[in-house]
């Protein structure tokens, strides 16, 4: 190529990476010409590395850079990414006994610094979130595995404990991503927390790589081009910033148009359906397994408490009222969900009583009482339980008073939600304080702070949670008595409301050995039935997942079981 | 008998009278002083004659516009958006008085200590500097996490995040009145009548209660009116952040925060709260103006 050529190029690489550094959205290029993707999404991401981070935002944003083995697509089903195929039974890659699983990877992947993608990295990733002393948050995907071994460069095979019928924990769904081994070598164990430099800027095989990342604020990507699909991504560079509420990221797509993709927009139905109206953007919906439910600590929070505060210790650190079963199911009878739909969520939301919604299979039939709401009932059971209403309407017994301090993150939906429960509650006799804890905070993972949703200083909190594809093992596994969280986790378990079960634990046993069927389907019920007959956890809304794109970007497919920028390399305008 | 005085003396007058004569040519602090009684009545009066309960949630009733049983209209969870700018504005004026008089009190403490005594000069007005420095909100935030629950055990939700507040909003802006103080009592301390005053015997605590103070009370006065304003505006950003009350408590700056997102849908959410605090906050500034104006010796015609 002569220069006479050279150089119109040059100056639109240029151009380009002028662009890629400004931090401000460019919005008036045509929109053939607009490979600038701009997302936003209201909580900033403070990690890139999901090993390290239970949040959602930054789970998602660690997706576009490094990849799994295979993801789950829109509607539930796998499909490889960086594995060859799916291991199944009938191609012999799922072994007979059901006790390892044996991946085959693709040949050609080259991560983002040249360096050949291998099994080394795939084993080296489990090696570094089984170390006990990591505090890795994707534990739960991990559940029996005893080891991940390279048996040659592309063949890499987990073994696990126990005859393991769905053994599609690890490294599927943008949970458990591969890290490159030669990167993150020297960040195993307690050092995890510290390699700042690897957490924040992950080299990955996925269609983006982290060009700058500012925690607590904003990424700008640019395409990875040694991205193994020629051609993709389409977008040459994205910004993914973080921060502001649901309603201004919504009203940023849809009425403004300054940005593309807005994620996860909790807002009031009549207060979206007025920004659609702007006709700058698309609402999109899925509804997945997604349930805001309140979570109700089984454990001490009093602030007298010190260091014991909300934690199990043995189950010697018992709630003074929210350990009576009455008091639990006294909290769910009064709650009218229907109502809660009406005001928080319209199309977005349903009423439910399950943990587990979703899929079929696995959606229990046996609670839906709860969706009627019957507050004299609620009153019976906690006169026959012998709490008694004193002279201000709170009822208490032995001198303990039915008061509860309610928490949940800012939001103005679930602060109607809150305002709308503590009526209801405050009907029966029980008094409600209300919290509410900046997202950021709440959801933030700080093992230092004490308003995460980890530490629960709280009686009830409220919040949404879900599971990444179609089985719930890794879910439920999420809730046995072990993992209740503490130092011991920093702070990481995922048993949020501290409650134990033994004949739950003992079923997540059995489940994990149960091949998918009748009986899988039966135990996957029953376990959720236990959490929500015990009410640990009470569901509130089936929840789908909502996000909005500009007029002008094509190509997004709405996926409730993984991560919503999974193939955002297809993304385009 | 002294047949002839040649300069009557006029009918003695007291500072206050003065002070009330010279305020009262002002035109803007006039309003400003009905404005904010205005307020002031309309909050502590009004649930008297609109008694509905600003937290009882009308689920019949969302998104009202005006009517008759809800002169505001109603919010999208059917609270009275009337009652709710009651409710709220007892908290903010409150909130706004009470941290005020904090500010003030340590502030003129602080600066009468500075200027009156040469020693402590150094010392206090470096201190104060420190605070000045001080990343305000921050600060807050910090101070809201660690005393929020000692203060909620000791004292209930919601009198514990009142002091709570009270205390943070107070201690962190009583630095310019205590710089303003010190300033005016360097230049009075070096005045002949304190001169005087000591050259007869008089205390150190009787010539700064006796002598200075006074003098020094046309600073503090314009400084506590504006302290006022700056009360109500601080308290609500802690709201409209989410920190301070709970959420289902009502404040100026917390219905201005919930009702942002409906501004399309209820103005009157978001006009009646903004338009609470812009005309106390005004009200308040203008009387300051007028005080400053008043209690000013110089402007002060006899």
């Amino acid at each position: 190529m002569n220069l006479r050529h050279a150089t119109p190029v040059l100056a639109i690489s240029a151009l380009m990476a002028a662009c890629a550094d400004d931090p401000e959205p460019v919005f008036e290029a045509p929109e053939e010409e607009n490979r600038h993707l701009n997302i936003l999404y209201w909580q900033a991401v403070s990690i890139v590395n999901p090993y390290l981070s239970g949040g959602t935002k930054d789970i998602e944003a660690a997706s576009m850079v490094i990849e799994p083995l295979a993801h789950y697509d829109e509607n539930g089903g796998m499909t490889p990414v960086l594995a060859a195929e799916i291991p199944t039974l009938e191609n012999g890659g799922v072994a007979e006994d059901l006790r390892s699983i044996t991946w085959k990877l693709k040949t050609d992947v080259l991560w983002s610094d040249g360096t050949p993608f291998t099994a080394h990295d795939v084993a080296f990733s489990g090696a570094y979130c089984l170390d006990e002393q990591a505090g890795c948050a994707s534990l739960a995907s991990f559940a029996d595995v005893t080891a991940v071994e390279a048996i040659d460069d592309h063949t890499v095979r987990i073994t696990f404990q126990v005859a393991k019928p769905w053994p599609y924990g690890p490294f599927v769904g943008s949970l458990s991503p591969i890290i490159q081994r030669e990167q993150f070598q020297d960040c195993l164990g307690t050092r995890a927390q510290e390699c700042t430099e690897q957490n924040f800027g992950p080299i990955g095989t996925g269609p983006f790589k982290v060009d700058d990342f500012r925690a607590n604020d904003v990424i700008n990507y640019s395409a990875n081009e040694l991205y193994r699909e020629p051609g993709k991504p389409w977008f040459r560079t994205a910004t993914f910033k973080g921060g502001g509420d649901a309603a201004s990221a919504a009203r940023a797509v849809l009425e403004t148009g300054e940005y593309d993709y807005a994620w996860n927009l909790q807002v009031e139905p009549e207060v979206l359906e007025q920004m659609v109206a702007a006709g700058k953007g698309q609402v999109l919906m899925g509804f997945g397994s997604q349930v805001e439910r309140l979570m109700v600590n089984q454990t001490n929070d009093d602030s007298n408490l010190g260091d014991r505060r909300s934690l199990y210790l043995d189950g010697t650190n018992a709630h003074p009222f929210l350990s009576d079963p009455a008091v639990r199911r006294a909290l769910s009878l009064a709650i009218d969900r229907q109502v809660l739909v009406d005001t928080g969520y319209g199309a977005a939301g349903r009423t439910t009583c399950n943990i587990v919604p979703a899929p079929v299979p696995y959606a229990s039939v046996a609670n839906e009482a709860c969706k009627i709401p019957d507050p004299a009932e609620a009153n019976r059971i906690l006169d026959q339980a012998g709490w008694v209403r004193g002279q201000d309407g709170v009822r208490a017994k032995d001198g303990v008073r039915l008061s509860i301090l309610y928490q949940t993150s800012t939001n103005s939906v679930r602060q109607g939600t809150q305002a709308l429960i503590k009526q209801m509650w405050e009907a029966i006799g029980i008094e409600t304080e209300l919290r509410n804890i900046d997202a950021a905070v709440f959801f933030g993972a700080d093992p230092a702070s004490p308003d995460t949703f980890q530490k629960f200083y709280a009686d009830v909190q409220m919040y949404t949670n879900n599971f990444q594809g179609t089985d719930p093992e890794v879910y439920m596994a999420g809730w046995v008595c072990a993992r209740n969280p503490g130092p011991h986790n920093q702070w990481l378990g995922t048993n949020i409301p501290r409650g134990c079960s033994d004949e739950f634990d003992a079923l997540v046993e059995e489940l994990s050995i149960t091949p998918p069927g009748e009986d899988r389907s039966r135990i996957g019920k029953r376990l959720n039935d236990i959490i929500v007959q015990e009410q640990f956890m009470i569901p509130l809304i089936w929840r789908a997942a909502v996000s909005a794109r500009s007029n002008s970007l094509k190509g997004v497919r709405m996926n409730p079981w993984d991560s919503e920028l999974w193939n955002i390399a297809d993304w385009h305008r | 008998m002294p047949t002839e005085i040649p300069d009557t003396p006029r009918t003695h007058r007291s500072l206050w009278v003065d002070v009330w004569l010279t305020f009262r040519q002002h035109t803007g602090a006039l309003i400003g002083v009905g404005v904010f009684a205005g307020i002031v009545l309309a909050v502590f009066l009004g649930p008297f004659v609109h008694d509905v309960d600003p937290q009882y949630l009308d689920l019949q009733a969302r998104n009202k516009g005006v009517s008759l049983s809800h002169p505001l209209g109603t919010d999208n969870l059917g609270r009275d958006t009337l009652a709710q700018v009651f409710a709220g504005g007892r908290i903010s004026l409150a909130v706004g008085f009470a941290a005020m008089f904090l500010s003030l009190v340590l502030g003129t403490a602080v600066g009468t200590l500075a200027g009156y005594f040469r020693r402590l000069d150094g010392p206090l007005m470096r201190f104060t500097d420190l605070f000045l420095a001080l990343p305000l909100l921050p600060l807050l935030l910090v101070i809201i996490m660690l005393f929020r629950d000692t203060l909620r055990n000791a004292f209930g939700p919601e009198t514990g995040i009142f002091l709570l507040i009270v205390f943070v909003i107070g201690i962190t802006s009583w630095m310019q009145t205590a710089r303003i103080v010190r300033g005016e009592v360097l230049a009075i301390k070096e005045r002949e009548f304190i001169t005087a005053a000591r050259s007869i015997g008089t205390r150190e605590r009787r010539i700064v209660s006796r002598h200075i103070l006074p003098n020094a009370l046309s600073p503090i006065m314009v400084s506590a009116t504006l302290g006022i304003a700056n009360a109500i505006i601080t308290e609500s950003a802690l709201s409209f952040l989410g920190l301070g009350f709970p959420p289902d408590f009502p404040t100026w700056g917390r219905l201005l925060f919930d009702g942002a997102n409906f501004i399309t849908i209820t103005p009157a959410r978001v006009l009646w709260p903004g338009l609470a605090i812009s005309l106390t906050v005004l009200s308040v500034n203008y009387i300051g103006d007028g005080l400053r104006d008043a209690l000013d010796p110089r402007l002060r015609d006899t």
